[in-house]
């Protein structure tokens, strides 16, 4: 109880801090200007996101390998945290891009290949519920999760060379990209503080879905008696 | 080293099944025949056009026909419990995916060459000069789709509500051969034909990356 309550706690300053500078320490965009500030809640959420689904990778690696449970726990937890993030990106996303660039949305090679992720997992959260025997939905799913993210990096390329309009990498981009220091070290510190949210909501998913397993046992034993 | 025989004679059995009855070859072209009549309410058939729509329309046409045909594919097996006996009579379960996606693959073949002619005449869209290349991304873009399609039909045929969470599940997996057999066909129904052999990669390493995820994980789709 207690460490849950300190990890809690940890999160809360760091979203704050990570706030406080988006806001007030990161110097103004030449161009956008305020509207750029969304940036550091957006692309940082984006990378909280995506080591969720490559959390959930390992854990249906894990489970298919291994056959324990708390694999197929986590991978379901890692699945719906970062969904509930790309969810996030995909809402902030128009809201600056209305502004930026006058229209809610584009089918362009990122925003497309955001959306099919978003539309893969929502396919392995719904195949979960549709199989009821418990080794069954996690070996299955497991499986499933496996083909959805192996596909991403495909997604990406047949959609990128089909069309692309997001701005263009800032991060890790090409010569003559790149941030200025204090908003490298702003953005940095919000991916820590969306990674430090997503790791407690993960870790809190992960204990609610361990309750569920157990409440089934026994429910499963009253029925038996 | 009995993969290569397995399958052969497991593929003999899927085709066997199929010409029997010609059921799912059937409803399969009457599908789509449906769908390119129906499309071509939604725009103005004219040849430029045609040329603009007709390309994504024949791969969305087929992608909903094969989450449609695909759907009896291990569904079969159960009734009888045959998969069962499938997997006891092989080494290597591979080779009953194997077996099972080269049926579906030539299934899906013969219905989009049997349907070619009748779009290229009811949208004014010449194929005969780039029908080699046609038939190449065709073979290709099926590949893709029965790969997948074959895998998530052993995943579906033991989940409830099958029917609908087979498309659920395969559709979005394959975005890319959507996109890049689209785009392909598209250059290929140009004015000025041309082969987009990006594009074709794509399709190629979609089928080379899946091909060989079934192969890790094949087996445990079939799991009791």
């Amino acid at each position: 109880m207690q460490k849950r309550a300190l990890g809690a706690a940890v999160v809360v300053v760091l979203m704050v801090a990570a706030a406080y500078a988006g806001f007030f320490i990161a110097p103004d965009e030449k161009t956008m200007h305020v509207l750029q500030r969304i940036f550091y809640f957006h692309a940082a959420t984006a990378w909280a996101g995506e080591t969720a689904f490559a959390v959930c990778f390992l854990a249906n690696l894990l489970y298919v390998w291994k056959r324990k449970e708390k694999w197929d726990w986590l991978g379901v937890s890692a699945a719906e945290v970062g969904l509930a993030c790309i969810t996030v990106v995909l809402i902030t996303g128009p809201i600056w891009a209305k502004p930026a660039w006058g229209i809610y949305w584009t089918w362009d090679a990122r925003l497309t290949s955001t959306l099919v992720l978003w539309l893969l997992y929502i396919s392995y959260l719904v195949l979960r519920t549709m199989v009821e025997e418990p080794d069954r939905r996690a070996l299955l799913s497991a499986l499933f999760g496996i083909f959805a993210f192996i596909d991403v990096p495909i997604v990406f390329g047949a959609i990128r060379w089909w069309r692309t309009q997001h701005p263009a990498p800032v991060i890790m981009g090409g010569p003559g990209a790149g941030l200025e220091p204090t908003m490298k070290k702003v953005f940095f510190f919000s991916v820590l503080a969306l990674h430090a949210l997503m790791a407690f909501l993960v870790a809190e998913r992960y204990r609610l879905e361990k309750l569920r397993a157990e409440v089934d046992v026994i429910r499963r034993e009253a029925e038996a008696v | 080293m009995s993969l290569l025989p397995n399958t052969s004679v497991l593929l003999g059995k899927e085709l066997r099944t199929e010409f029997r009855s010609r059921e799912l070859l059937t409803t399969t072209i009457i599908f789509i025949l449906i769908v390119i009549v129906l499309f071509s309410f939604t725009f103005d058939p004219t040849s430029d056009e045609s040329r603009h729509f007709g390309s994504g329309l024949l791969w969305l046409a087929f992608l909903f026909a094969a989450s449609l045909m695909l759907q009896p594919c291990f569904l079969r097996e159960q009734h009888n419990d045959t998969l069962s006996a499938l997997r006891l009579s092989v080494s290597d379960p591979f080779a009953i995916f194997l077996a099972k996606l080269v049926a579906n693959t030539l299934f899906l073949l013969i219905t989009e060459l049997l349907l070619l002619p009748i779009f290229s005449a009811m949208y004014n869209v010449p194929v005969l000069p780039v029908l080699h290349w046609l038939a190449l991304v065709f073979f290709l873009g099926s590949l893709g789709i029965s790969i997948v399609g074959t895998a998530l039909s052993a995943i579906s045929a033991q989940a409830r509500m099958r029917e609908l969470l087979l498309p659920l599940l395969m559709l979005p997996l394959l975005t890319p051969i959507l996109v890049a057999s689209t785009e392909v066909t598209k250059s290929l129904l140009e004015r000025a034909p041309y082969v987009p052999w990006k594009g074709v990669g794509i399709v190629a390493v979609f089928d080379l990356v899946f091909l060989t995820v079934l192969w890790l994980f094949g087996e445990y789709l079939l799991e009791e």
